[in-house]
């Protein structure tokens, strides 16, 4: 045992390797295990990004952005060695991606007290919105809580208004992530009227028979599901199986990419979908991804998610850290910014048209602004629907808002709540 | 040359029974306990204790806790991570219930709740055996598992489900939360660790030890002995309820600080310790030791070594890393099947004769 400690010792001696100071991103991915078919090209979209930053600008303002990989497996034991390993790699790393809810509640505490930022673009803790009290936290521009009250004003829209006496079902993972959306879902339920049946599934989601048996007895007229990994292909072949109208099934966007629907067939054709940003690769972007990245041979992974919804996605993310990367060198007149400067950019970043068509990505996510006691966006997102016959996700609605009255009345009591669990002063 | 007996006269039955007869094996124990109290603290920073060292630690306790159970008493489980579940969702209910007394204390009584937790589930040991039993517990893992996603006191109503342990402090030293020094948490694990591995010890070579081994060797012919089973069946499960209670407790306090019962101890977990005991050698306290540390350190050290030192892409590591602890486990099971405390007797053992074998 003595042995083992000490060749250990030796080995992470010579890892600890001599610091760059560069801009340190780490990018905690998930290439292996249940969740690697989305963990996959999300990594890829978000690396990608900043290869391309650095092969065409040379960096952001003139520093080249030092990317640093680590694989969780989707395992909150691996993220915590992850953020440990990797927070003072090359000076300190400017924010941390987990892509994962429970990785996420157990950084929040952690990345606190070391002061780095947390994006968790779109999923998270919801009540991280409020900046006041989650100061280090960020999950712009959608929460899960958005995602709950989209479904619902998509199928009231879909309904005339009325949803009053329809019976609803939430197909969810068993866990954090899937437990995000229940509160809002009841207080919704509440005021518009429908009945809410809650369908947990044990992580990792194969097992689902007596669920979906569950569903096609009491036949609930709309299922809403928050899945991840491989549930949602199993989620959707279920429903494929069951004959369930696919057009009345939507999905978290976290359960709306190819290789979810893809598995079905030609039967998952109309599966619905939430969005917080657009689809495709028609952004002339991708004409400079393909030409600085994939033509050099730089391309994360095997090169081949280029496009898919969830490689737009990290792609996406890249491009909110690298703008907020930007901001924070703005204000503080810097071009090696440090943990804390990168949260400033954070708070103040602003998200417009202008600058999302001068990227390259045209009307390609909604405009937003950061401010402290916003750290969550506006909430809009928009429904995408499955065609199978074309292989793609399209949107079919524009970008609309959440139910900000009830949303906010819950971030407000579980941000509350959380600061007197842990004795935080909110304040900004 | 300097590993023998010869010289070291014991003249009291104290001295003749001791855990480590030989005076080297003595001195290099002290020097291991002054090392890991004395000098550790000093040098170590977050990576060390939350990467390797903490995870460690609590493994080693649940390890000695089911060696307990499977190696000393001989009944098969596979409620380890349930009965992890058990301690943490105990501490994180007294903690948050009773904030004014010590972590320390809440930690133990933790241990108490699981021990008992563990008794209940062990009562069918009383008729059924092996592989059965194996099942058995297996439900235990199954519904404890449930019963902590399903019922919200024990989460505190909280929305998601998960539970996160606030910052509780031991004379004013942060030992739960964010605050908490890197040498703090390590040494509450380490005294922990250090108690449990005494007790077990002591308790394994006393008259309950030998009542558990009886049982494991042929438990009829204990029982024509005068074993009582049902005592020495259900202290079994107690002892080792306790050491794993204890281990959920500190792996959910100290070592995680956030939660969630499905993947921090399902059936997973209870497969890894279940592993550890196998592969350090059942039936040993040093086994226990060696086990977690081969399970917890070598993935490690092979990360480094791969993606660190060599640079390769994660996702190959990774599997890399599957795939070489995999064959290890294979290899050294096939090359000595009673672990790797065994490869550690029989290399004492040859390096008392050395330099002149038989």
């Amino acid at each position: 045992m003595k042995q083992k400690l000490m060749a250990t010792a030796l080995a992470a001696a010579m890892v600890a390797g001599p610091a760059l100071a560069d801009l340190t991103v780490v990018d905690t991915s998930y290439r292996t295990g249940p969740y690697a078919a989305n963990g996959i090209p999300f990594s890829d979209g978000y690396q990608d990004y900043f290869t391309l930053l650095n092969e065409r600008d040379g960096g952001i303002g003139g520093e080249k952005i030092n990317l640093v990989e680590c694989e969780t497996g989707y395992n909150t034991e691996k993220g915590v060695e992850c953020y440990e390993a990797t927070k003072g790699e090359g000076g300190g790393a400017l924010v941390y991606q987990p892509l994962s809810t429970g990785i996420t509640y157990q950084l929040i505490p952690k990345a606190t007290a070391d002061g780095i930022p947390l994006h968790t673009m779109g999923y998270g803790r919801t009540s991280a919105k409020n900046g006041a009290v989650f100061k280090w936290v960020f999950n712009y521009p959608a929460n899960y809580w958005d995602g709950a009250s989209h479904a619902i004003t998509h199928i009231l829209n879909e309904n005339g208004g009325d949803i009053s006496g329809r019976k609803i079902a939430l197909v969810y993972h068993n866990s954090a992530y899937g437990k995000e959306p229940i509160r809002t879902l009841e207080e919704l339920s509440k005021k518009h009227g429908f009945e809410l049946t809650l369908l947990p599934v044990d992580h990792p989601g194969q097992e689902q028979k007596s669920q979906w048996l569950q569903i096609r007895r009491e036949k609930p007229d709309n299922v809403i599901m928050w899945g991840w990994g491989v549930m949602n292909q199993v989620a959707i072949q279920e429903a494929v199986n069951i004959r369930f109208p696919m057009d009345q099934f939507i999905g978290i966007w976290w359960s709306g990419s190819e290789n979810d629907v893809k598995a079905a067939g030609d039967k998952a054709d109309g599966y619905k979908a939430l969005a917080f940003h657009n689809l495709g690769d028609d952004y002339p972007v991708y004409d400079d991804i393909q030409e600085y990245v994939v033509d050099s041979g730089n391309a994360a992974g095997a090169g081949d998610q280029i496009g898919t919804v969830l490689y737009n996605r990290g792609m996406y993310a890249a491009m909110l850290a690298a703008e907020a990367i930007k901001t924070a060198q703005e204000m503080h007149g810097t071009a090696t910014i440090n943990a804390a400067q990168m949260r400033d950019g954070m708070e103040n970043l602003e998200m417009t048209e202008e600058k999302m068509a001068a990227l390259g990505l045209p009307n390609f996510g909604p405009e937003f602004s950061v401010s402290c006691e916003n750290h969550g966006g506006n909430g809009f997102g928009a429904v995408s629907q499955w065609n199978a016959e074309a292989g793609e996700f399209e949107l079919i609605t524009d970008y609309y808002q959440s139910d900000q009255e009830i949303i906010s009345m819950l971030v407000a009591e579980d941000s509350a709540a959380f600061a007197a669990e842990n004795g935080i002063e909110p304040g900004c | 040359m300097f590993y023998r007996e010869a010289g070291d006269f014991k003249t009291s039955y104290t001295d003749d029974s001791q855990t480590f007869p030989i005076k080297f094996d003595r001195y290099r124990y002290y020097a291991v306990l002054v090392a890991a109290f004395a000098v550790v603290p000093l040098v170590i920073d977050d990576y060390w204790v939350n990467a390797v060292f903490l995870p460690f630690l609590i493994y080693a306790i649940a390890a000695i806790g089911l060696n307990i159970l499977v190696g000393y008493c001989g009944q098969v489980s596979l409620g380890t991570g349930g009965f992890m579940a058990v301690g943490a969702y105990a501490v994180y209910k007294l903690m948050t219930s009773f904030p004014e007394v010590s972590i320390f204390f809440h930690v133990i009584l933790a241990g108490g709740i699981t021990a008992a937790v563990c008794v209940l589930f062990g009562l069918p040991s009383l008729r059924i055996k092996g592989f059965y039993l194996a099942v058995a517990t297996l439900a235990a893992q199954f519904f404890l598992v449930w019963l902590f996603n399903r019922v919200p006191w024990f989460y505190n109503y909280s929305a998601s489900g998960q539970i996160s342990a606030p910052e509780r402090t031991i004379a004013g030293v942060p030992i739960t939360g964010a605050e908490t020094a890197p040498w703090a948490a390590y040494l509450f694990c380490l005294v922990f660790v250090t108690a449990s591995a005494l007790i077990a010890r002591n308790l394994t070579r006393g008259m309950a030890g030998r009542k558990w081994m009886a049982i494991r060797d042929m438990d009829i012919a204990a029982e024509i002995i005068g074993v009582n089973p049902l005592k020495a069946k259900l202290s079994a499960f107690a002892v080792s309820g306790f050491f794993v209670g204890i281990s959920g407790a500190l792996f959910f306090a100290v070592y995680l600080g956030a939660v969630e019962v499905g993947e921090a101890f399902g059936i997973n977990k209870s497969f890894l310790v279940l592993f550890m005991v196998i592969i350090g050698g059942l039936g040993s306290i040093f086994g226990s030791f060696a086990g977690a540390a081969f399970l917890v350190l070598l993935p490690v050290l092979l990360k480094n070594t791969l993606v660190g030192t060599l640079g390769w892409p994660t996702d190959l590591a990774a599997h890399l890393e599957l795939m070489i602890v995999g064959s290890l486990i294979i290899v050294f099971l096939v090359a000595e099947p009673h672990g790797l405390a065994q490869l550690w007797r029989v290399a004492k053992e040859k390096l008392r004769l050395w330099p002149f074998p038989h």
